[in-house]
């Protein structure tokens, strides 16, 4: 992608930091996924942080994007991901589980510096591929993911009611 | 999956133009570079003038220009101006047996996919999915070289 276009037309991406979560910032990341979702989950990101803030930091990835307006910083997106040897078979790669930017700060590129940081994680603990599963009504991260340059891989998601 | 020619048209004569928003092509030129006829170009280029994807620009030389949004243009936005593939096929045969039934279940499945793909897939994502396809040819042409040179052949 040009990055010389990217911040020509978004001039608000110098106000973002991508750094790695805190535990001081998972208030704020359970707000954000309710937001989007509509669905509040304290339980489950207390337990993602235990597992993904700072256990096995060197293939686990949960990192957010923060803005800042002088002394005031928000977070305003997060992504987690991690890598996953040899499930189903496939030779180790990046897995991406959770993703969201704030409505509001959407269309200023912060999805794709969250994604580019994962990336370039993924890249430094050896990792050549890296996948995600998105429903496929949801045409917002569909668009995304495509434009990023994500194709359908390999597999094929499969499942059965269990009634 | 099998589309009409007038939809293949359509994305390539976007393609083409939305590459470079300030570049006419005439209906001519297009036609040339992928060895259609300009007859039959010529409307599809309508069809998408209409849509206020392109806009004609007239005087010598005159041809069509880019007008839309690459970035929020789908495949499948364009495929429906020339043909319905937002429906599943209408009542075919052996439909309402319970083979049919299970077998249209599986079609529409491979339905769904496509549709979702297409809908995701912007003129925007095809242009740089060109730009990848012409890197990752250039890296394996200069790889060859390379090892053509390193071989002494
Ligand atoms: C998908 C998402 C992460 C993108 O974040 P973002 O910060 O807006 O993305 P960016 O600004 O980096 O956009 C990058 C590219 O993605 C594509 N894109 C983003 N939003 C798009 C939209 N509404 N329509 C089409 N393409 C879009 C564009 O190509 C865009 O590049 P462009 O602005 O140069 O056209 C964000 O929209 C989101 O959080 N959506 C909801 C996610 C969700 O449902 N999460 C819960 C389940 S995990």
């Amino acid at each position: 992608m040009d990055h010389s276009t990217k911040t020509a037309e978004k001039p608000d991406a110098g106000r973002f930091a991508i750094r790695r979560a805190r535990a001081g910032d998972i208030a704020a990341v359970i707000a954000l996924d309710e937001r989007v979702t509509g669905i509040a989950k304290p339980g489950y990101w207390s337990d993602v942080f235990e597992r993904y803030g700072d256990r096995r930091p060197e293939e686990r990835f949960f990192l957010v994007a923060e803005s800042k307006a002088g002394r005031e910083t928000r977070v305003v997106g997060y992504i987690v991901g991690e890598v996953r040897a040899w499930e189903f078979g496939s030779a180790p790669c990046g897995w991406v589980f959770a993703f969201s930017v704030d409505p509001d700060t959407r269309l200023q590129g912060i999805g794709e510096r969250l994604l580019d940081a994962i990336s370039k994680e993924f890249q430094g603990a050896g990792i050549r591929t890296m996948r995600t599963m998105v429903p496929r009504e949801n045409s917002l991260h569909m668009a995304f993911f495509r434009s990023e340059g994500m194709m359908a891989g390999p597999y094929i998601q499969l499942e059965k009611d269990l009634d | 999956m099998k589309l009409q020619i007038a939809s293949r048209l359509a994305v390539y004569a976007l393609i083409e133009l939305a590459a470079d928003p300030e570049r006419q092509l005439s209906v001519a030129e297009i036609g040339d570079r992928y060895g259609i006829s300009a007859h039959h170009l010529a409307k599809v280029m309508s069809t998408l003038g209409r849509a206020n994807l392109v806009r004609s620009v007239r005087g010598a030389g005159g041809g069509y220009k880019f007008c839309g949004n690459a970035r929020r243009t789908t495949l499948l936005d364009v495929i429906s101006m020339f043909e319905n593939i937002s429906e599943s096929e209408p009542d075919t045969v052996g439909d309402r047996t319970e083979a049919g039934a299970a077998f249209r279940q599986v079609l529409d499945e491979i339905d769904d996919i496509a549709r979702a793909t297409l809908g995701s897939i912007t003129i925007a994502t095809m242009l740089k999915l060109i730009a990848r396809r012409r890197q990752a040819g250039a890296q394996s042409a200069e790889a060859a070289e390379q090892f053509a040179a390193g071989i002494g052949v």
